[in-house]
């Protein structure tokens, strides 16, 4: 069959079981929309209101399903408008496909209108690009982004096609789908190695991080723990992997982790590390973290052992398969002194939480909760980034893996509408948003596309009319001085601006009115939007101070 | 510890390929001290020989990196004792009565060759290891480099070893 590029293009995605495509047209990208146009019935292309939101929903729709998100832009602004959100992906090691048009061949590298090096620009963030200089390549250029960009470790991966490319005609044969290549499998005297360890070990500590989610090892890990009689803990990009209420789980550790998590890190004597890179967030200060245990680094990419922390035993493997094989090599243990003093941190930790959270006005635990009444096991929750990311991260009762979107390493402001969108479409699932005001309003635009396709998005903003993480910095270590934190002079009405996007509106400013305001806005299966105004000081406790160590938790505000 | 290795890089022959490398080293803070690059015996691979300082721990970690580059065939450290190393310098130097007759027993001693030769100045064209080549830079110094350009170091392995695995006798 004879094919233009632009119906080669599409046609290799439907063949790559994509079913859904993000983007925005423009100029050289207008054939692409063509062949879309001819294909609507195969293939569902969703216009956002910005490039930066349409990587943004690619994400958000690879992060909930495990498949591989595909973003479409034009050449110059539209391709460089991608970038924030390919960085976002490639921190999280997310699966996508980014597919820019260019200028064509001839006009390349001469500054022509709308021409920029997108393949340069995205070097650095990108596990791999292309660019494709003739017909013939494209087919099989596209069918191996896709599969390094869920190979092993995944990543985005951006295919740059000019435009001539999208016009020449080639013979186009359908392929199977690309198979995803594994890392290796771990050597068998390694786990034996780890089983040695583990056996050795009095306070082990079963700890994951995003590698989990991306290896669909919930399972493992708590098959694990139980056999060696071990607490469970995460970093951020692990939460939703194992459920919150599963008695083992002691949550996200780290800058803002939950008390006995961080502080029992810190006692263990060994931690089983499964697809986490210690980041600084996790970490704090590397001398001194985890000093007293051996580390066991289990990871898809081998590049990440030693790397940041130094591990007696890393090996670089297919995680589920290394667990899988490490369970059976090791014997049932008790460590029933450690399993009390884990008991006893969780008991200070509920006395902390009492302490810090106030019951006579909404708190963000409030709010949490009481969004969660009416949540399924399989909502996907989306967050943007700031302290209610935090908050959400510490309070909301995850059950199902890869129910928690959210930017972790790259920690981007403005990512969570068009995640939303993207994991809402992904899942066919009502999805809720968490974000705060600030965030909230760098990509508000997309409020277009959760109406224009009626997205079944509730978003919940955590208003407090400041940039809360920032301010609490400045509380904490800049003696209060509110640098461009305070948003009190923005006057933004939400509930009239969700109006005028012809969406539902609600506004809470009192915990009297909580409950029957989130049923209201929960009550239909179309997109609402919850205006919530929160205390401007509420800060995100525990934490561990940039640089600093498991002694310099801060556990309660010192500076009222 | 700090110690000077040489990694060769085999790469796949494209536009590009010499940037993604580079680009590596930037974005992960690690320093190079000289790079070459050029074709192989084979149009499909051109060979990357890197010059960095580091510890050990430094060139592991640039290793596993460079080997997840998706054009990167082959990574390899070059051993100290089981592999040659080269490198060529062009420098250029004042040509005055008084010095002409110590750089050319320089020359002589380091067997390296005068290239080109001016009523003023004089070029000098030598090869050899990194460190004969520093030493005899030490030596002229005094005596006035106008200018000076380096290739950098290239390596191969000595014996039956390659670096592309798919080569054999």
């Amino acid at each position: 069959m004879i094919l233009t590029g632009a119906e080669i293009v599409v046609e290799t995605l439907i063949e790559q079981g994509c079913k859904t495509v993000f983007g925005y047209p423009g100029g050289q990208v207008i054939n692409l929309y063509d062949a879309l146009y001819t294909r609507s019935d195969r293939i569902q292309h969703i216009l956002t209101a910005h490039e930066q939101g349409a990587a943004h929903a690619a994400d958000g729709y690879a992060r909930a399903s495990g498949e591989v998100g595909v973003v479409i832009a034009t050449s110059g602004p539209g391709a460089t408008n991608l970038v924030t959100g390919i960085a976002t992906a490639y921190l999280d090691s997310i699966p996508m496909v980014a597919i820019t048009g260019n200028v064509p061949n001839s006009l390349i590298g001469k500054d022509s209108f709308q021409e920029v090096d997108i393949t340069g620009v995205t070097l650095p963030i990108t596990k791999h690009n292309f660019l494709v200089k003739s017909v013939d390549k494209l087919a099989d250029t596209i069918r191996e982004a896709f599969k390094i960009a869920k190979s092993g470790r995944p990543g985005p991966v951006l295919v740059d096609i000019p435009k001539d490319v999208q016009v020449a005609s080639y013979p186009y044969q359908a392929c199977p789908v690309v198979e995803k290549k594994m890392s290796k499998k771990a050597k068998g005297d390694k786990l034996s190695r780890a089983a040695q360890m583990i056996a050795e070990s009095q306070k082990p500590y079963v700890y994951f991080g995003g590698g989990a989610v991306s290896a669909d090892i919930s399972k493992e890990i708590t098959e694990l723990a139980d056999k060696i009689d071990a607490p469970i803990g995460c970093t951020m990009m692990g939460l939703s992997a194992v459920p919150v209420n599963h008695p083992r789980y002691l949550g996200m550790e780290g800058m803002h982790g939950h008390y006995a998590s961080s502080v029992s890190q810190d006692e263990a004597d060994l931690i089983i590390t499964i697809g986490a890179r210690f980041s600084d967030r996790a970490t704090g200060n590397v001398s001194k973290y985890a000093r007293k245990a051996k580390i066991i680094h289990i990871d898809a990419d081998g590049a990440e052992l030693n790397k940041n922390v130094s591990a007696e035993l890393g090996i670089e493997c297919d995680v589920k398969d290394a667990l899988q094989r490490l369970i059976s090599l090791v014997d049932q243990k008790k460590n029933p002194e450690w399993m009390a003093r884990i008991a006893e941190l969780k008991a200070e930790e509920q006395v902390q939480f009492e302490k810090v959270t106030a019951k006579d006005r909404i708190t963000p635990y409030a709010l949490i909760q009481e969004t969660a009444k009416h949540t399924e096991a399989d909502t996907p929750v989306v967050t943007d980034v700031g302290q209610h990311q935090m908050w959400v991260a510490q309070y909301y009762p995850f059950r199902n893996s890869r129910t928690f979107i959210s930017s972790g390493g790259l920690g981007t402001m403005g990512f969570g509408l068009g995640a939303a969108i993207g994991a809402a479409k992904a899942t066919g699932k009502r999805t809720v948003l968490f974000t705060g005001d600030g965030s909230f309003g760098m990509n508000l635009n997309e409020l277009a596309t959760v109406s224009a396709e009626n997205v079944p998005v509730v978003i919940v903003i955590m208003n407090n009319h400041v940039l809360g993480m920032v301010r609490q910095w400045q509380t904490l270590f800049f003696q209060k001085h509110y640098s461009n934190t305070d948003l009190h002079e923005r006057k933004t009405d939400f509930v009239k601006l969700a109006d005028a996007f012809g969406i539902r509106g609600y506004r809470i400013q009192d915990l009297s009115e909580l409950s029957a305001v989130i049923e209201k806005a929960f009550a239909e299966n179309s997109p609402a939007l919850i205006d919530c105004a929160i205390y401007e000081d509420e800060f995100v406790l525990p934490m561990l101070p940039p640089g600093g160590c498991i002694e310099d938790i801060i556990t309660e505000r010192s500076d009222k | 510890m700090t110690e000077r290795f040489v990694i060769a890089i085999l790469v796949e022959n494209q536009p590009g390929i010499l940037t993604r490398v580079a680009s590596m080293f930037n974005r992960r803070g690690f320093n190079i001290d000289s790079l070459t690059v050029s074709e192989t015996e084979t149009h499909e691979y051109s060979r990357i020989t890197i010059s960095l300082t580091g510890d050990d721990g430094i060139c592991r970690q640039i290793i596993k990196q460079l080997k997840k580059l998706y054009n990167v065939k082959e990574v390899k450290v070059m051993d100290r004792q089981k592999s040659v190393f080269r490198e060529l310098a062009l420098i250029k130097l004042k040509n005055v009565p008084e010095t002409r007759q110590e750089i050319l027993s320089a020359v002589d001693i380091f067997r390296s060759k005068i290239v080109d030769f001016s009523p003023s100045t004089l070029c000098v064209e030598i090869t050899g290891e990194t460190s004969k080549i520093e030493a005899f830079i030490a030596l002229v110094e005094p005596l006035g480099i106008l200018e000076m350009c380096r290739t950098g170091v290239v390596a191969i392995e000595r014996g039956c070893h390659y670096l592309n695995s798919d080569t054999s006798l």
